[in-house]
């Protein structure tokens, strides 16, 4: 194939690499397909919570636990964090030094336990509220919800780790191209599930 | 013993949760029967142990089997898993047979509890743990071969995936020794299944396994649509896949979208009962109908998954034992495409009952009788394949004729059971048992018997014995139809599925009829397990090594029988939709490449064993609320999974002269075979070189 023809979805990985472009094509396409089975598993998460919005039974409802200052600053951590791991991919893509690509990723990871360290105290609030799964079905289904898009940024931090981990090790090698690729693909997906989170959860829950 | 202590080593776990503790308590013939199960476990977990062990044959299984990444022999993995799965969900199939039969106007010798525990892992082991693992295999096998591939595209995942599937059959068997199985059928129904109802293990074996399948089935549907968009040979277009892949793509595309409701539906059933949530529970706001819509939402395009497959084998196989070029190609890949669609637009047709607006019902009652269309559609193809071909009546062509009746029969009760009003009269009676057994003998059991009897020669590189074949085909069919037309009868009758007893004396010659049936299906399977028995034992007559048994037409055919560990030594290049076959006629497809090349081929890993065996303890642990257990095989998951990312030697290399010496031994043998004409492929003639007429 000529270098220049991207043939797979995501960063082109730069003109001299044919060999991580070739076997790129099947990992990064199944890395899609894995994050739109995924993207399912949300999906029927936010139907549960949309039918289960009525389901208070005199316990707390949207508007009295959520609060809008900490989960805006988590919405601003994380799209920081996407942009800190945009400029980590440009990194890897301009052949920067490992030592540039290693400190975005290393801001990418700080930010991503900030959002993980709010989040979760955003958590211990509403419980010491009250407002805790077993109380009602409405809250059930806040607590599937929100805490599995945690799940995954916690999962994306440790996959970082271990990132940070082999980039000293193997160097920018195909395989950790192409995993770096992946996991660019994660943080984005997990921001664009955010988005959805705030909007249709935090948001809708507020204004009401 | 203190009180502490136990329960945090062993959770929940007493000395009564053992089959046999009970039966010795309290020996009825009903506690004896499950401890007798429990003993078929554990006996015959034994002398395979022990069989291997003598034999010697541990690091065998071990190297060339267990941490093989060969997707050829994963796929025969999957099938031996299956056949092992379908033993035991048939063997309870016909208990239940028997209790029914018994039981009118009188208790029967299997007591309500454990009749709703047989029919629970009928179902759950038929659908997750025979059904999927079979289609899985055949898949396996085949696709990479009929695209001209060397693997599919992740051969670690497959082999996590076929692990992950072991692991969870290997929780339903332990269920069978330990504890107790799930009462609430294999689709786990709450509010029945919440802790209110069911507080003891037996939902959390069901959740836990089918779980763990679930996951399984998601990462091979990825691997199998990867596989099939990004490693076809050149020139192999979409549009000239053989239709087996077309059906495959659909599967795999059903299994990406479909599984996770399954998963989402399990993880929040979970919930409620380890957490203590409220989704499903009858009290603070649960909504048992989002776990009926959640599970549905899986269940119905899960139908699909099951019988595409077949559709594809069944596509294959009329074609080839026609002689004909399949018929109306462009419409079979639209109706399947149609089908995969229409498979997610009917899933409320399950629960028509539910309360919803007649409206709505009719949309899905509309939306349930327009698959009939495609389905039709490929039926007349099938037909067309045969007119004026040079039929032959070989088993997998015998297996093709009788789907193609039964399966319309079937059709047929769908198409009553789509209109919501008479489903009111039928919903929940055996009419329903019998339609869907209708539907799923044939469409899959018989297309995935066909597909072992079409590849079965391609795998082992010998054919299967004819006449046990037909023997077990015949029992096949009879059984099905003694044992599951007079349900439709019982159906119409008012006689409900799930039923211990009955005390209608007019249900009861039928009864005897489906109990009759029953047993000839269970003479199917030993005639089965029979087949392969002669088979073996005369396996040196009936050798087939230069690969074409059946004058085939897709590239599976073109490589020796079994195919070297790479399948192609020269990746091939197609032209044409029925490369072999045309290849016979026009010129040598036989002719030696002038150099080889080194191959690399994935090497063994111990990740698929290690993840799958981690699995199922975990699962284990949670059942038993054994949590330090539980903790431990979730860290070493995860360790594993992240030491595995460290590992960069992942292949090996079969060196240019090691190919051309397994070429060139495979070229003298087909230079020393004789070719023969269709009227003896079914005789020891058959040498697997096939007469190229015009």
């Amino acid at each position: 194939m000529s270098a220049g023809e991207v043939k797979h979805a995501g960063l082109n990985l730069g003109a001299t690499d044919e060999d991580a472009h070739e076997q790129a094509e099947p990992d990064v396409f199944g890395f899609w397909i894995f994050l739109m089975s995924d993207a399912v598993i949300f999906a029927l998460l936010f139907a549960i919570y949309g039918t289960m919005l009525g389901a208070t039974v005199g316990g707390p409802t949207a508007a009295s636990a959520y609060k809008i200052g900490p989960t805006f600053a988590e919405t601003l951590i994380l799209l920081t964090s996407s942009f800190t791991f945009g400029m980590a991919s440009i990194a890897m893509k301009h052949g920067a030094t490992p030592r540039v690509l290693l400190g975005w990723l290393a801001a990418t990871l700080i930010l991503g336990v900030a959002f993980l360290g709010l989040e979760l105290h955003d958590f211990a609030t509403m419980t010491g509220d009250g407002a805790v799964p077993m109380r009602s079905g409405f809250l059930s289904s806040f607590f599937a919800l929100v805490p599995l898009h945690g799940l995954h940024v916690l999962a994306g931090c440790l996959w970082l780790v271990v990132m940070m981990v082999q980039v000293p090790i193997f160097g920018l090698d195909a395989r950790v191209k192409i995993n770096l690729l992946r996991l660019g693909l994660f943080w984005h997906f997990l921001d664009i599930v955010w988005i959805a989170i705030f909007s249709v959860v935090y948001l809708q829950g507020l204004i009401r | 013993m203190t009180d502490g202590l136990w329960p945090a080593l062993l959770g929940r776990f007493t000395w009564n949760a053992l089959a046999f503790v009970r039966a010795w308590e309290n020996p009825t013939v009903n506690e004896i029967i499950g401890a007798g199960a429990a003993m078929m476990v554990v006996l015959g977990a034994a002398v395979v142990i022990a069989i291997i062990t003598v034999t010697g044959k541990w690091g065998y299984l071990w190297r060339e089997w267990l941490t093989s990444l060969d997707h050829k022999k994963i796929g025969i993995m999957y099938v031996v898993l299956a056949f092992v799965m379908l033993a035991r969900a048939l063997a309870e199939a016909v208990l239940m047979r028997m209790q029914q039969a018994a039981a009118v106007n009188a208790p029967g010798f299997v007591e309500p509890d454990h009749f709703a525990q047989l029919f629970s892992t009928h179902g759950s082991i038929m659908i997750f743990f025979m059904a999927m693992p079979f289609l899985t295999g055949i898949i396996n096998y085949v696709t990479p071969l009929q695209i001209g591939a060397r693997d599919v595209a992740f051969p670690l995942l497959n082999s996590i995936s076929l692990w992950l599937t072991g692991g969870a059959a290997g929780l339903m068997m332990v269920s069978l020794v330990i504890g107790r199985f799930s009462t609430g059928g294999w689709s786990g129904y709450p509010p029945y299944t919440e802790l209110g109802f069911s507080p003891d293990v037996g939902p959390d074996y069901w959740i836990w396994a089918v779980t763990l399948g679930s996951i399984a089935s998601t990462l091979s549907g990825l691997n199998f649509a990867v596989t099939l968009y990004k490693m076809r040979c050149p020139g192999m277009t979409l549009m000239r896949m053989p239709l087996f892949c077309w059906t495959t793509l659909c599967t795999s595309i059903l299994m990406i979208f479909a599984m996770p409701p399954l998963t989402v539906a399990t993880a929040l059933l979970a919930l409620d009962r380890y957490l203590g949530f409220h989704f499903f529970t009858n009290d603070l706001g649960g909504n048992m109908m989002n776990y009926a819509n959640l599970f549905w939402l899986f269940g119905h395009p899960e139908v699909y998954i099951l019988i595409l497959p077949a559709f594809g084998v069944y596509s294959e196989v009329v074609s080839t034992f026609s002689s004909k070029e399949l018929y109306g190609y462009t419409s079979l890949v639209l109706a399947t495409m149609a089908i995969a669609v229409l498979s997610f637009t009917v899933w409320v047709h399950h629960f028509f009952t539910m309360g919803q607006s007649a409206n709505l019902n009719a949309v899905f009652g509309i939306a349930t009788m327009t698959i009939g269309v495609p389905t039709g559609v490929k039926i007349y193809d099938w037909i067309w394949t045969m007119f004026r071909g040079e039929v032959r009546f070989t088993v997998p062509m015998l297996y093709s004729l009788a789907f193609m009746m039964t399966f319309v029969l079937g059709g047929f009760t769908g198409i009553l059971l789509a209109f919501p009003p008479l489903d009111y009269l039928v919903h929940n009676t055996l009419f329903l048992v019998a339609h869907f057994h209708n539907m799923l003998i044939p469409g899959l059991l018989y297309g995935m018997l066909a597909a072992t009897h079409y590849w079965f020669p391609k795998a082992f590189g010998f054919r299967l014995n004819e006449k046990w074949g037909r023997i077990s085909f015949g029992c096949w069919v009879v059984g099905f139809y003694l044992a599951f037309m007079p349900l439709y009868v019982l159906g119409a009758g008012g006689a409900t599925r799930r039923s211990q007893a009955f005390f209608e004396p007019a249900f009861r010659p039928w009864l005897y009829v489906a109990g009759v049936g029953a047993l000839i299906l269970l003479t199917a399977l030993v005639s089965l397990f029979m087949q392969l028995w002669v088979s073996i034992r005369e396996r040196d007559d009936n050798r087939v090594f230069a690969g074409d048994p059946w004058d085939g037409r897709g590239l599976e055919w073109s490589t020796s029988a079994p195919p070297p560990e790479y399948n192609y030594a020269v990746i091939p290049a197609v032209d044409g939709r029925d490369p072999f076959y045309d290849g016979k006629r026009d010129g040598d497809v036989y002719a030696a490449p002038t150099t080889y090349e080194d191959i690399a081929v994935p090497r063994n890993s111990m990740v698929g064993p290690a993840t799958g065996i981690l699995g199922a303890v975990l699962a284990f642990g949670l059942v038993w609320h054994i949590w330090w257990l539980a903790l431990l095989c979730l860290g070493g998951i995860i360790a594993t999974v992240i030491a595995r990312s460290f590992v960069r030697d992942v292949e090996r290399i079969v060196p240019a002269a090691d190919v051309a010496r397994i070429e060139d031994r495979w070229r003298r043998m087909i230079a020393a075979a004789r070719p023969i004409s269709r009227h003896h492929e079914m005789t020891s003639a058959n040498q697997g070189l096939a007469e190229v007429t015009a």
